[in-house]
């Protein structure tokens, strides 16, 4: 999400429908290839997986594959132009800037996913219980209400003031600021959920809450919280390395690709390269999971196409 | 009374419990910033009684429900509170920072917004041809790239390579063209994909077959009879963009430069200015609330047909 901007809340994307599995058992089967099928006729969705599973690898294999050692200062070599020994060129250390792209990754993805379990299980948590505990629906909605009068990058910039700078409190900045948005897509589901026979019926049975949310809700409002979830993936990405880009998250010399661009700032004049690879890299990530969401959300609903 | 009156009233209310219920977050949140303000007034090396003493002046040494409520008596009475740093009432500091932030928003937005609305309508007249993959595919790309990125990139071109603006710093209107120029590309991408998705809807109505088979000429038809009753998610969109922009462009405010309200409230928590930081983050809260609310009001001028309940 560009940070900028209130994007989430009239995101043309978070209109995401519940799909009902009612039948589970014996058809889960078919159930999830035919989404497979349609899902990998979608051509955008399946290049922004790909282009995911390279970067995950390259990240992954990071000491393996990258040409130069992270940290290897050479002034001799600094600001170079992208050549065939410095693919993306290096920096004003003489720090080869594709090496860095790839140590990067492991910094910048995992920013993105444990920013992403900390919203999804809070969100997820919060989002049951206020759609299905009617009395308790107006607290939590009002304090999702009051997190919503921020626009998110003041929001997550005022958890930082409280919690301290760094790659930690960035992760949890970045979380609670997405977390309205997710907790009322699947408070909506389960809100349509809960009037349905089948669960008047367990309900009926005197079967526990608990057991209901676990095994009757859950499952039915995987749909949306999938697509939800690759939708916000991107988001938090982009809101992490803006924090770092602000100098509030990763701090230099930790290669994240927000910090990158921060450092480059000063040098946009004389080494263009140092900003465009880091950013670029950021867009390309961040466009893959919108594409991924997006080629879910039509699988999993093809009416809505 | 009618719908709409009871409707504003009663969003009136539930803004007051909403705007209740932020001062009590950020009154709460600004406490439990870690440093003692009093300290970092007096400096590191005064005495333990000069930290007391400013922490009496600064009414610190009282319990926290007696400081919330001097806080919110002084809110009322329009007050703000004043820099630790400066000594300059907040409000007045709000006041002298928010024209810069109103024409940035002003700007951006109208900008995106004649851009973006005329891709998302080509975009929905064209639907699956290849200028409309063409739209798609520069609104998604528009939505994921990092706007931090996208400024020196406008930077590098036109004021490094062109030398048409200046880099950074306030100057009058001059040096706002680029800031609003990227808060504008910004949003280009998500009023073109909410419009084109709207008109969609709209153009399957049997009206625009009618008007069609009237002979009513296609961009008579497209913007009068169809745009008209796609407005309404449009606005939605455009209300909140410009709700959240008035909370101050923080990094667009921050790269260029520009004496905002995101600057100000970035400057304000980095140095713990904790009166400041209430300040601004409680108007911004205000603002962006109103801006919602003003926006569920003008629906009813495009589309009467809206009820509120």
């Amino acid at each position: 999400m560009n940070s900028e901007l209130t994007k989430y809340s009239a995101d043309p994307d978070v209109q995401i429908p519940v799909i009902e599995q009612e039948i589970k058992r014996g058809h889960s089967q078919s159930h999830w290839s035919m989404l497979w099928k349609r899902f990998s006729k979608n051509g955008a969705a399946i290049s922004g997986l790909l282009f995911l599973s390279v970067i995950i690898i390259l990240a992954v294999f990071a000491p393996v594959i990258a040409p130069y050692p992270l940290d290897q200062i050479n002034f001799e070599e600094r600001l170079l132009k992208p050549s065939a020994t410095h693919l993306f060129g290096t920096d004003d250390f003489g720090r080869d800037i594709f090496t860095r792209i790839l140590y990067g990754g492991r910094v910048s993805l995992m920013m993105g996913l444990i920013s992403v379990t900390i919203c999804v299980v809070l969100g997820v948590t919060l989002g049951v219980v206020a759609g299905y505990y009617r009395k308790l629906d107006m607290y939590i909605m009002q304090l999702m209400d009051i997190l919503m009068s921020f626009p998110s990058l003041l929001l997550a910039i005022v958890v930082i003031a409280v919690l301290g700078v760094g790659l930690t409190n960035a992760m949890i900045a970045v979380a609670i600021s997405q977390i309205p948005q997710f907790v009322r897509v699947v408070r909506s589901a389960v809100l349509t959920l809960r009037e349905k026979e089948y669960i008047e019926a367990v309900r009926a049975l005197g079967i526990r809450d608990y057991q209901i949310l676990l095994k009757h809700v859950i499952p039915n409002i995987l749909s949306p919280m999938i697509v939800m979830t690759a939708l916000i993936f991107g988001d938090c990405i982009l809101a992490a390395s803006a924090l770092s880009f602000l100098g509030l998250g990763a701090q230099p010399p930790d290669p994240e690709w927000g910090a990158m661009v921060m450092e480059s700032r000063v040098f946009l004049n004389q080494a263009w390269w140092m900003s465009l690879f880091p950013g670029l890299v950021i867009l390309l990530v961040v466009l893959s999971f919108n594409m991924l969401g997006d080629g879910l959300r039509d699988a999993l609903d093809p009416k809505q196409k | 009374m009618c719908h709409l009156q009871k409707y504003v009233l009663k969003r009136f209310l539930s803004l007051f419990g909403t705007l209740f219920g932020v001062s009590v977050l950020v009154f709460l949140i600004v406490h439990m910033i870690p440093g003692d303000p009093a300290r970092y007034i007096v400096g590191k090396n005064a005495s333990e009684e000069a930290v007391k003493a400013m922490r009496a002046q600064l009414g610190l040494d009282q319990p926290l429900i007696t400081q919330y409520f001097d806080y919110l008596g002084n809110l009322v009475r329009g007050d703000l509170g004043t820099s630790l740093f400066t000594g300059i009432p907040v409000w007045e500091e709000i006041v002298s920072r928010f024209p810069i932030t109103f024409q940035l928003a002003v700007y951006g937005v109208v900008l995106g917004s004649a851009i973006g609305i005329l891709l998302g309508v080509i975009a929905a007249v064209k639907q699956n041809t290849l200028l409309d993959r063409l739209v798609n595919t520069l609104s998604t790309i528009s939505i994921s790239a990092p706007d931090f990125w996208v400024i020196l990139f406008v930077i590098w071109l036109f004021a490094y390579q062109f030398g048409w603006f200046p880099i950074s710093g306030y100057d009058g209107f001059y040096s706002l063209v680029l800031p609003s120029l990227t808060i504008g590309l910004f949003s280009i991408g998500f009023i073109a994909k909410m419009t084109r998705s709207s008109m969609l809807d709209v153009i399957k109505q049997d009206y625009m077959r009618t008007a069609e088979a009237k002979g009513v000429a296609t961009w008579a038809r497209v913007f009068a009879h169809g745009l008209q009753n796609a407005v309404i998610p449009i606005i939605t969109l455009i209300g909140l963009q410009f709700g959240g922009l008035l909370a101050g462009a923080v990094i667009t405010e921050t790269v260029f430069a520009l004496p905002g309200i995101g600057y100000f409230a970035i400057e304000a928590v980095i140095k713990r200015d904790i009166p400041t930081v209430q300040g601004v983050v409680l108007f911004v809260a205000l603002l962006y609330t109103v801006v919602n609310l003003v926006t569920d009001i003008v629906y009813s001028f495009f589309d009467p047909r809206v009820r509120y309940e």
